[in-house]
């Protein structure tokens, strides 16, 4: 990104502005002098003050919790935990199983999603009547509240006269013994990963498009010489002049997808559980992290499985990155 | 380019070598994109026909595809039960969405300003901590902003779900590279040859330059802010001035759910979204394709 061009050596050049006032009273060259010299922070410090107070602060004061005895029902049961949260979780079941769940349904809700708003981002990527109107007509998803539409699918997947199991009734499955959609890992996680797959492929198809339509034409032109049709083009031309885009997807999905929440809590028949099904089948870590710090009112080992959760996501991302690099370039 | 270039096609094999955006969609496009649409659409209509239907249309086998009458009878269940506060916690949205987004474009199109036109040390430093900042997971430090809230005395009140999100990096790097480009530096320069002030070129140059894009920015954070969950939800849940998302995981949690109640009160709960995506969808999608990025 073009983060610097535009921006001359700071000290290089004075501004012009510092020789401008021409009437030359004291006065106001006290206050120009402040205006060019202090207003410019004045202006940034907002961003920087709030960053600081509730973006900042919070990480480095959750890693001492994380050291910390600190629970929400009982305040007097303080002081330093050591490591005694972090053992703790490279023992427990529940974690490894919300690790488990967090990837698979990540999985399952990631690549199908990239790929289709591939595809969907390659029809919208020609001349169209009404054009305007697909593209915002893709994003109904996107602004649709994640709380709402999940608890719409939560009533398509019922097992009990659900949509999705009519649907499969009419091509001849379970129609004796209709699938129990919340029953099985494998069967909550397709459930779930359909609702985030609804959400974002509008979304993604949008990004994809702005990327596709910058690409220069004649690459297109050169492509013609061995004959590449539609199909082709897309793959050969299209994908590998989007890289940049695709890494930024990837990892937009990878951050999006391990901090799962929303549906995984609504998916539930009782929300206020949050336990991801009657055996944890689809219990995913930031819902895991929710029910430690606010029903099991341990304050502490949350903010340790926060800490897990962030070095995995680092790690994903940045694999992620690299391989989408190398798939999707080939070149260099 | 190449000898193609120049060539004359014959015109049955016209799309060759064209950009995909100069060919003409044939009617396998519009067949996939109307399926997409249809499947995009699908669960907000079907939302709606529930909402309006008595309690048999949700499992009904085949599924009803139409509305019924007791949209009304629905609604006013879900607007006077009890312990939801459905009707609060719109207005609460409302109130949070509006000041969160408010203050981003205020702040957000100062600092934005700042980066863009005027020269001081440490600018492109600052601004690739701003960039940084962008990929921080927001899970991170949940547990200590809880307990920092906490320390403020705001737990459990609006504020609570506000302050946190009054400004945003998204909105200072897409403001920063909007004027950039809007604003001419001649423009800048002059006016402050005649003497004005930093705050009257934002307020009389800036700001009158960069409505679109106060209009994009002000409606992607009106957007994420109303559909915010899991922080309201720590934060508000079991208050009596939930937002309406924190409301909506109250109507559906219990022993026995009521799906048109549910479905009534997440349909009032999506209406205005659809109202700002059918008034400013084009907006929504430039700001995404220039680079918005999620939550």
């Amino acid at each position: 990104m073009s983060l610097t061009r535009n921006a001359p050596p700071a000290s290089a050049t004075e501004p012009a502005h510092h020789r401008s006032p021409k009437s030359g009273y004291k006065s106001r060259n006290w206050l120009h002098r402040f205006d060019n010299k202090r207003v410019p922070y004045l202006l940034i410090s907002p961003f920087f003050l709030l960053f600081a107070l509730f973006g900042l602060f919070p990480i480095v004061f959750n890693g001492i919790v994380a050291l910390r005895n600190w629970r929400l029902d009982d305040p007097t049961l303080t002081g330093w935990a050591g490591l005694a949260n972090f053992e703790r979780l490279l023992h427990d079941e529940d974690f490894w199983n919300a690790l488990v769940n967090t990837f698979g349904i990540f999985i399952l809700s990631t690549v199908p999603q990239l790929l289709i708003a591939l595809m969907v981002a390659n029809l919208l990527n020609r001349k169209l009547r009404a054009t305007a109107w697909w593209r915002v007509g893709v994003l109904l998803p996107y602004v649709t509240p994640v709380a709402a539409s999940t608890l719409v699918f939560a009533v398509i997947f019922a097992r009990d006269n659900g949509m999705a199991n009519w649907l499969l009734s009419l091509v001849g499955f379970g129609e004796d013994a209709p699938l129990d959609w919340r029953a099985y890992k494998w069967s909550s996680w397709i459930a779930i990963a359909t609702m985030v797959n609804w959400k974002w492929i509008g979304y993604n198809a949008l990004l994809y498009l702005s990327a596709m339509q910058s690409i220069p034409k004649d690459v297109y032109e050169a492509a013609a010489v061995d004959g590449a049709g539609p199909w082709r083009q897309l793959w050969r031309i299209t994908v590998p002049m989007i890289q940049p885009v695709l890494v930024f997807t990837v990892v937009l999905s990878t951050i999006g997808g391990l901090q799962l929440f929303n549906e995984p809590m609504l998916f539930e028949e009782n929300p206020a559980a949050a336990s991801g099904g009657s055996d944890h089948q689809w219990q995913t870590i930031a819902q895991l992290i929710y029910k430690v710090g606010w029903k099991d009112l341990n304050l502490g080992y949350a903010a340790a499985m926060s800490w897990a959760l962030f070095l995995i996501i680092l790690i994903v991302a940045a694999l992620n990155a690299l391989a989408t690099n190398r798939l999707g370039g080939g070149r260099r | 380019m190449t000898a193609t270039a120049s060539r004359r096609r014959p015109r049955r094999r016209a799309d060759l070598g064209r950009a995909p955006q100069d060919t003409r969609g044939g009617w396998r496009t519009y067949l996939g994109l109307a399926a997409f649409l249809a499947l995009s659409a699908f669960p907000l209509y079907w939302m709606f026909v529930i909402a309006t239907s008595d309690d048999e249309a949700v499992s009904q086998i085949p599924p009803t595809v139409v509305p019924g009458g007791e949209l009304m009878n629905n609604l006013h269940e879900v607007f006077t039960l009890q312990q939801v506060y459905f009707a609060a916690s719109l207005i609460n949205s409302f109130i949070v969405s509006a000041v969160v987004t408010a203050s981003t474009l205020f702040f957000c199109s100062m600092a934005g300003f700042a980066f863009a036109k005027l020269r001081f040390p440490g600018r492109d430093k600052l601004m690739i901590v701003v960039i940084l900042t962008l990929t921080i997971p927001n899970q991170l430090g949940i547990v200590a902003l809880y307990i920092l809230m906490g320390k403020f005395g705001w737990n459990g009140t609006l504020v609570s779900v506000i302050v946190p999100f009054l400004v945003s990096a998204f909105g200072v790097f897409y403001m920063r590279q909007f004027i950039m480009h809007a604003v001419p530096d001649e423009l800048v320069e002059s006016a402050r040859m005649d003497g004005a002030l930093t705050m009257r070129v934002y307020w009389s140059i800036v700001l009158p330059a960069i409505r679109p894009a106060l209009a994009v920015l002000g409606l992607l954070t009106f957007v994420a802010t109303w559909n915010e969950f899991q922080w309201p939800l720590i934060q508000l849940n079991g208050t009596p001035f939930p937002t309406s998302m924190v409301a909506l995981s109250d109507l559906a949690s219990g022993n026995y759910v009521i799906y048109r109640r549910v479905l009534a009160g997440a349909f009032v709960a999506t209406v205005p979204l659809l109202v700002l995506l059918l008034l400013g969808g084009r907006q929504i999608v430039r700001g995404i394709m220039e680079g918005a990025v999620k939550s």
